[in-house]
């Protein structure tokens, strides 16, 4: 009696195991079919499929995402996957030949540029937004409205002596500067040191890291004396529960609007985002199309996650280069 | 008399102990419970509103009123149903080997030792180990096959262990009446042990298995994708699953992604609840058959 149960129940779980192994070989098998239809297609023209892997910087992925959101409509088969592994290991899997395009919050360092030499892959690099970093602090921080780059080096420096706000200015209270800003691995991190600090990853230890910018919000939203810097479409989300301070490099103090980050007066803590994207890539239509289609709408959907387009100049000039690609 | 008193207070004082002890343990308990429900009650607050059949049914997206989860729910299925077709013969497989037929050697006591210990290792040491090996070495690439392959490797142990234990609670009575009545040693276990013991292993698999549906951190490193609006058809497609779709939504900076994701846990809850529910099920109806 038991053991006729059992037999049924094996016997049960072996077919159900055959056909989910039949249903993988079947649908593995119509689809090598539209595989090939895909050489056939032509650039632009007609249905395409395949795919277009796209890895790298979690401040960029919403772009890449939005573009291949609006992509999937024009062309459905075209299989677009977008990653979130940060700039550094997203360049890693650029350089290895695993992805056709590299979202960047950062330009291309020369050793990763080397080693893409070195590996054979030619590249282009477009530009394809702005985003500027935030300073903030909490609403009922009253003393400070402004910071000078002066002061932010100071700050933020290895070993720095600043452990009250009053260390910045002897008008400000003597309560210890809460810190808060992003990890090590952050391409944001990178950015910010480089630009305040003046060497790549050159930072005080003692501040309180995470990757994930919702953590940063939460602990300066929570601390009168806290203060912090990410991305601004974080603080942009979180307006009602932050101050945004502004920052001055000697011409005044600005904060980071729209035409402040554009014509790069909200400098040093405005950035291009870019795309890296492999030029062997475009001997697929399904890539060439995709990229076109990222140049043509990435404006007006930066502007949609958040971000500051680029100007008519910069677009130009991705047009070109991305041509250039094509000619060859 | 003054011995009579000693018992008294002596037996007073055991009275007290016991009553102390047995409201520490219910207080552990409670609090168990408490924190278990606030959790899940703070969850359904936030994600009540957005489970519907559109956001199981869509694509993820940059809109949270158009975004869904059908690629991860898909994905995860992909993944389980692998997992478990790579994991449950080779678990099961090796408990039987190390149970019933492999001599009681060193070596024997080596394996078991090093299975205990992997079971302990923390998954995102497999989730490298994966890269190294299935994405890279064997070239499978950033596939659901390289994911599940992954996975297998970090409920092996578990599924191994639990199955042992099974096959040990099977009394060894069992084993000798068989082989009194002439059955050969693949009839007893075949027809006798495995039987006896199936309850137990399939409790075991499916917890394990439970497990392996909400890992995220070893997926992360073989490359699970983000924003994947596609189902897999094939074991070399891209994936991505619920438990890194839900991280992906609760690193947004909008509130409305949020929400989402407190709705993408209340999926993920629901199909583990449900895989639980089978192993209950699964416990009782075989369990109760079983006399000896």
């Amino acid at each position: 009696m038991v053991t006729r149960n059992i037999g049924k129940a094996m016997g049960v779980l072996c077919l159900a195991m055959g056909i989910f192994l039949i249903g993988v070989g079947c649908s593995g098998g119509s689809n090598d079919g539209d595989g090939s239809e895909s050489q056939a297609g032509n650039a632009g023209s007609g249905k395409l499929s395949g795919k277009v892997q796209i890895d790298g910087s979690s401040t960029v992925y919403p772009i890449s995402e939005a573009v291949a959101e609006e992509f999937r409509k024009v062309q459905p088969d075209v299989r677009v996957t977008v990653g979130v592994h940060g700039t550094g290991a997203g360049m890693k899997k650029f350089i290895a030949g695993e992805i056709d395009i590299c979202d960047a919050s950062r330009g291309m360092k020369e050793k990763e540029a080397a080693a893409c030499k070195e590996k054979g892959i030619e590249f282009i690099e477009l530009s394809v937004a702005f985003d500027g970093l935030a300073v903030i602090v909490n609403p009922k921080n009253t003393w400070c409205d402004c910071l000078t780059t002066g002061q932010l080096k100071e700050l933020w420096r290895p070993e720095s002596g600043v452990k009250q706000w009053k260390d910045l200015n002897p008008k400000w209270p003597a309560k210890e500067i809460k810190l808060y800003g992003p990890g090590t691995d952050s391409g944001t991190f990178d950015y910010f040191t480089k630009a305040i600090v003046g060497e790549e990853k050159a930072s005080r230890a003692d501040y309180t890291a995470s990757e994930d910018d919702n953590v940063l919000v939460t602990g300066v939203q929570s601390d009168e004396y806290a203060l912090g810097y990410f991305g601004y479409a974080y603080y942009e989300e979180n307006k009602d529960k932050l101050k945004l301070l502004g920052v001055d490099s000697g011409a005044g103090c600005k904060k980071p609007t729209v035409e402040a980050v554009r014509d790069n007066s909200y400098a040093p803590l405005s950035r291009p985002l870019f795309i890296y994207v492999r030029k062997s890539a475009f001997e697929r239509p399904e890539a060439v199309a995709f990229v076109k289609f990222y140049l043509e709408n990435a404006a007006e959907l930066a502007a949609d996650v958040g971000y500051v387009p680029v100007s008519d100049e910069v677009v130009k000039a991705n047009q070109d280069s991305f041509k250039g690609a094509l000619s060859k | 008399m003054s011995t009579k008193l000693d018992i008294y207070t002596a037996k007073r004082r055991g009275r007290i102990t016991n009553l102390l002890f047995t409201s520490v343990c219910f207080l552990a308990t409670v609090t168990c419970v408490i924190v278990l429900f606030i959790l899940i009650w703070n969850i359904i607050l936030q994600g009540k509103s957005w489970l519907s059949w559109d956001f199981v049914d869509s694509f993820p997206s940059r809109f949270p009123h158009k975004a869904g989860i059908k690629s991860a729910l898909y994905g995860s299925i992909w993944l389980i149903g692998l997992t478990a077709l790579f994991s449950v013969p080779l678990g099961v497989g090796a408990a039987v080997y190390l149970e019933e037929y492999a001599p009681k050697s060193r070596w024997r006591k080596l394996i078991q030792l090093n299975i205990s210990n992997l079971a302990g290792v923390p998954s995102i040491v497999y989730g490298i180990l994966g890269l190294a090996l299935f994405v890279r070495a064997l070239a499978l690439e950033r596939s659901v096959l390289s994911g599940a392959l992954t996975l297998t490797l970090v409920v092996l142990p578990i599924i191994i262990l639990a199955s042992q234990e099974a096959l040990r609670s099977v009394p060894d009575s069992i084993r000798r009446s068989a082989y009194a009545l002439g059955a050969t040693r693949w009839q007893t276990v075949w027809y006798q042990v495995l039987p006896a013991s199936l309850p137990g292993i399939m409790t075991g698999v499916i917890l394990a298995l439970s497990r392996a549906l909400g890992e995220a951190a070893p997926l992360i490193v073989v490359g699970a994708m983000a924003y994947v609006p596609f189902v897999p058809e094939r074991l070399s497609d891209e994936f991505t699953s619920l438990p890194i779709q839900i991280f992906n939504w609760t690193s947004r900076p909008q509130e409305d992604f949020h929400h989402l994701a407190a709705a993408g846990i209340l999926v993920l809850l629901i199909v583990l609840v449900s895989m639980n529910a089978i192993a209950i099920f699964v416990r009782h109806k075989y369990g109760k058959k079983i006399r000896w």
